[in-house]
């Protein structure tokens, strides 16, 4: 589920012959589709919005009682130098709801530092059967100008 | 609107379609689903979801992707596909050319106490279906109608859909296995072998 965040992500996704780009009409669909590539023998990675997290967490249930690795890329919004007021309250609640159910939560603050994280991130997640999201701050990715 | 009394008995139903199942896999959705593929055989290519509502169809799409191959059936609920009717159009647009998507239409939420659910009022799953580009979309309301679909389950070219329904007669709890792990190391190992059933080496 795209975010602006991803856009380049998506675009390189799709023109790489090894990949596959799954677009869906709502995150959650994304943790269930991680769970039966997973159980097909193929890794997935979940894009979305902080905004979609919770969307998610029914599902990730699921993930999680099933010990299927996921690796979310989550990009967040509401947050650093955010206009508009309605993406505040999921924002504010996605580190903690995403805990709850049993992710490992990490933030990155700094653009230099994405890529290292996301391979650490994929590793853990893939390595030891684990439910991972990097939390992606609005600090890296932009605040959206609405003009 | 169409709106026949439903005559099908679940359980034959599923012992039906499963009989034929040769190497598919097969996920059931929560609740009477899960009882149904469970009473027609327990098989290690089954994966019960006991969770996860309105998830069931997208495991299916995943696996289908994932082992093209294979044949993918989801045998699920009028209830737990209303609760992700978004994914009949996620598949639709990946077109998987095997997978089917199997509804026990009871017309209710069975699990909860047989509240009437929005089939019961006329919305067609197969209807949704067919208009979000599934390449074949159906209503069965007979044995003869079960028939001649059964077939195209496991070799005609999908994505189907395929809405069946049942009475509400209750059948009795067959419980299968439900420790998530258990459930998909056993489904990994019998799929892709031994080594990959846990945690595979990257
Ligand atoms: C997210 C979520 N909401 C509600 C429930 C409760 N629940 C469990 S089974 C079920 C009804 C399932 O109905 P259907 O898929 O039609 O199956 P049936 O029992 O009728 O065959 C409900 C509402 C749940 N498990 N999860
Ligand atoms: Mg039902």
């Amino acid at each position: 589920m795209p975010d602006s965040g991803h856009a380049r992500l998506i675009t390189l996704v799709r023109a790489d012959r090894r990949l596959r780009a799954i677009p869906l009409t709502t995150e959650e669909e994304g943790v269930a589709l991680a769970v039966g590539a997973w159980l097909g023998g193929e890794r997935s990675v979940l894009l979305m919005q902080s905004s979609g997290a919770g969307n998610c967490i029914n599902m990730l249930g699921m993930a999680n009682e099933c010990r299927v690795p996921l690796l979310a890329l989550v990009t967040m919004r509401g947050q650093w130098g955010e206009f508009n007021p309605w993406q505040v309250p999921m924002s504010r609640a996605t580190a903690p709801s995403l805990a709850a159910i049993g992710m490992v939560v990490q933030a990155v603050d700094r653009a230099g530092e994405v890529g290292e994280s996301v391979a650490a991130a994929a590793r853990l997640a893939f390595s030891t059967s684990r439910m991972i999201a990097v939390l992606i701050s609005q600090r890296v990715v932009g605040a959206k100008e609405f003009k | 609107m169409k709106h026949n009394l439903p005559s099908l008995d679940r359980r034959r139903v599923a012992a039906d379609i499963l009989r034929q199942r040769g190497n598919a896999l097969v996920v059931a959705g929560l609740g009477a689903p899960v009882w149904d593929t469970a009473a027609a055989g327990d098989h290690a290519l089954n994966f019960y979801t006991w969770g996860g509502m309105g998830g069931a169809a997208m495991i299916g799409l995943g696996l289908a992707l994932a082992q093209p191959a294979r044949r993918v059936l989801v045998i699920t609920g009028d209830g737990e596909l209303l609760m992700g009717l978004g994914s009949l159009a996620t598949i639709a647009v990946q077109r998987p050319r095997n997978l089917a998507v199997i509804v026990m239409d009871n017309e209710r939420y069975g699990e909860t106490g047989m509240q009437d659910t929005h089939t019961r009022f006329g919305v067609d799953l197969a209807g949704i279906a067919k208009a979000a580009g599934f390449r074949a979309a159906g209503t069965v309301y007979s044995a003869a109608e079960l028939k001649s679909w059964i077939p195209r389950f496991h070799r005609h070219a999908g994505p189907l859909f395929c809405d069946i329904k049942v009475t509400t007669q209750a059948a009795p709890m067959v419980l299968p296995m439900r420790e998530g792990p258990v459930l998909k190391n056993r489904f990994r190992e019998a799929l892709l072998g031994p080594s990959e059933a846990s945690v595979p080496n990257s």
